[in-house]
């Protein structure tokens, strides 16, 4: 599993594109072979990553066949994403928001729009292994649906998803079935409110405006003031 | 054999009962030991809450959050320049390196590249924050064990390498240097050479330190077979950096996972130790500092010329793209995860620091240890508080 010296471990060179391209491939085969209609979407770069999405129930499978099954012994991180624009439009971006007309929460564009490897809903949990011999990493994706935010653990199959998942659980509202005690890792212990959806102010930012997006200096030689968006925009 | 007399024999039953009494005085209940949150080994404020029985640790939970700043939910609101400013305090002894892997991410999403004495001076920075970094560990890991002198020795140093930052950056501490496409300035003139001095420095740095603590009974009392990790369970807790090197573990992102950065053009090795105990994740961390010297000198000899800045729009959008991007920083690997859709702001940036992971080891590793050994441990295991509450 581990190597114990470096000394003539030799470093991989420019062929090196292809050849992942290849285990990722194989990779992302094997892992569709073993969960079946788990795998609900896949997003592979070519060379730089992978991203594989599965059903909620098999979480806690994908996982532990990661590790055991395909040697993604190391545990990297855990998190989610919540999909859901903030409500408070991007007034915190104070010049396009204006621009755009945003001025209203209604006319906020609060389409759900997921990234790579899809999705159905509104929170996604998200976390990475790594396989540390051959240098492979995945991203693995689980749609969690707002009725039920719960999950199934990693914590039997990587100790070090315990944190992730409480800090996971704090931020985002989501639990993790089978966790051994999910409670406050970073908030007081009585605090309200899930920070890191969208839908939580900021409440700095609501308090005092920014002074905007337009941090750029004036350069000599650019006429009128104020919008360097649009001016960087025309000019590109 | 004589008989026992009676008088023996009596003397003996009270002994026994002498010593049935005092085992009943001094039966300990649990108690519970809190350290910190202000403590010299806690490199901020973090609080260990220890159970213990007699002097061995029964169950320690580590509370963090004293220093949570929400940098993962100020950077949504923030344009990807203005990210680094706040990345920049995540580890705040080796700055520098905290914004190399979220500017390589934005660029990989940007697909832009940054021009070749960029990466290099890149390179040369994000190594001399390791030096900045780590140095300080080798005088703290003194400090730990009740020697004075390498904290002292390792501040001294330390000056040399944040001297030559701070003429090259214009900061000490934190940077800002880093740009999308490349670098913000050039190197000074007579920089190079003078960096070079401060290697040299460096070097004997390290081998005073050698000097000083390995090989000493004390220290290597207090750290050989205290704090041991196995490989499998650093693994499944996600240590990095030296700490899982010190387990044996032959991984390094820098050569086998480098993105952005020039560390495969270097002659350099991985170090490894086998014992995973605190006086290896020392020794480790030790070679380290030498393998970066080393690397900064190379790095100096072979700087390519030309410019420093990639052509990038002065409005800088990042197209819709997730990416994640790790490198080795000096406390561990690094990571951030962002997703950007399209916007001036990063629409969710997930930090992956390394002392989070790295320490969220404790509750396992200090079961069973003895007091004076929680703070060799943490020692040894060597986190930044900013990099674990973020």
């Amino acid at each position: 599993m581990s190597r114990l010296s470096s000394i003539d471990t030799p470093v991989e060179e420019e062929t090196e594109v292809v050849e992942s391209d290849e285990a990722r491939e194989a990779l992302l085969a094997k892992i569709q072979t073993e969960l079946g209609d788990a795998v609900v979407g896949s997003h592979l770069v070519p060379g730089a990553d992978l991203w594989v999405r599965v059903d909620r129930s098999a979480w806690a499978t994908a996982g532990a066949y990661l590790k055991t099954g395909v040697g993604f012994e190391y545990f990297n991180f855990l998190s989610a994403i919540d999909w859901k624009p903030s409500p408070f439009g991007r007034d915190m971006d104070a010049q396009v928001d204006l621009s755009l007309g945003h001025d209203e929460a209604s006319e906020v564009d609060m389409a759900i729009e997921q990234g790579v490897a899809g999705g159905d809903t509104r929170f996604q949990v998200f976390a990475r292994v790594n396989d540390i011999v051959n240098g492979l990493g995945v991203t693995l994706k689980a749609d969690v649906p707002d009725d039920d935010l719960s999950i199934g653990s990693w914590v039997p199959v990587y100790s070090g998803a315990n944190w992730h998942e409480r800090e996971c659980w704090e931020m985002y509202g989501i639990s993790f079935e089978g966790h051994p005690g999910l409670r406050h890792i970073y908030l007081p212990a009585g605090f309200e409110g899930n920070p890191l959806r969208k839908d939580y102010p900021l409440l700095a930012r609501r308090l005092k405006p920014w002074p905007g997006i337009v941090d750029v200096e004036q350069m000599p030689g650019d006429d009128g003031p104020a919008d360097a968006v649009e001016t960087a925009e025309a000019a590109e | 054999m004589t008989a026992i007399s009676d008088r023996e024999q009596l003397s003996y039953i009270a002994a026994q009962a002498a010593d049935a009494r005092v085992n009943v005085e001094i039966e300990t209940e649990g108690m519970t030991l809190n350290i910190g949150p202000q403590h010299p080994a806690t490199h901020g404020t973090l609080r260990i809450v220890a159970k213990l029985d007699g002097e061995q640790v029964i169950a320690a939970d580590p509370i963090m959050g004293y220093m949570h700043r929400g940098y993962e939910k100020l950077a949504e609101v923030r344009t990807y320049p203005q990210v680094t400013t706040l990345i920049n305090r995540i580890d705040w002894v080796g700055s520098f390196a905290n914004e190399v892997p979220f500017i390589l991410a934005a660029e990989k999403l940007m697909d832009v590249e940054a021009p070749p004495r960029a990466a290099w001076i890149r390179t040369i920075l994000f190594e001399m924050s390791r030096i900045a970094n780590i140095s300080l560990f080798l005088g703290d890991m003194g400090l730990q064990v009740g020697a004075v002198t390498p904290a002292f020795f390792a501040f001294r140093d330390r000056e040399h390498v944040l001297n030559q930052i701070e003429a090259a950056t214009g900061g000490r501490f934190h940077p800002n240097f880093d740009r999308i496409g490349g670098i913000k300035d050039d190197l000074p003139a007579g920089w190079i050479a003078e960096t070079k001095r401060a290697m040299k420095k460096i070097r004997s740095f390290c081998d005073e330190i050698e000097g000083l603590l390995q090989g000493n009974e004390i220290f290597e009392a207090r750290c050989r077979g205290i704090g041991v990790i196995p490989a499998d369970v650093g693994l499944s807790y996600g240590l990095s950096g030296a700490n899982i090197r010190a387990s044996g573990v032959d991984w390094d992102t820098r050569r086998d996972n480098p993105c952005g950065l020039v560390h495969n053009e270097l002659d350099w090795k991985v170090w490894t130790h086998p014992d995973g105990d605190s006086f290896a994740r020392f020794w480790v961390r030790l070679q380290e500092v030498r393998e970066s010297t080393k690397m900064v000198d190379q790095l100096c000899d072979g700087l390519p010329s030309g410019p420093v800045m990639a052509k990038v729009p002065r409005i800088i959008k990042v197209p819709a793209g997730e990416a994640y991007v790790e490198t080795e920083n000096p406390l561990g690997v690094m990571g951030y995860y962002v997703v950007s859709k399209g916007d001036l702001t990063p629409y969710r940036v997930k930090i992956r620091s390394a002392s989070f992971n790295n320490i969220s080891i404790t509750p396992w590793l200090l079961k069973g240890v003895y007091v004076p050994d929680i703070v060799t441990i943490l020692g040894s295991l060597y986190f930044i508080l900013g990099d674990i509450d973020r």
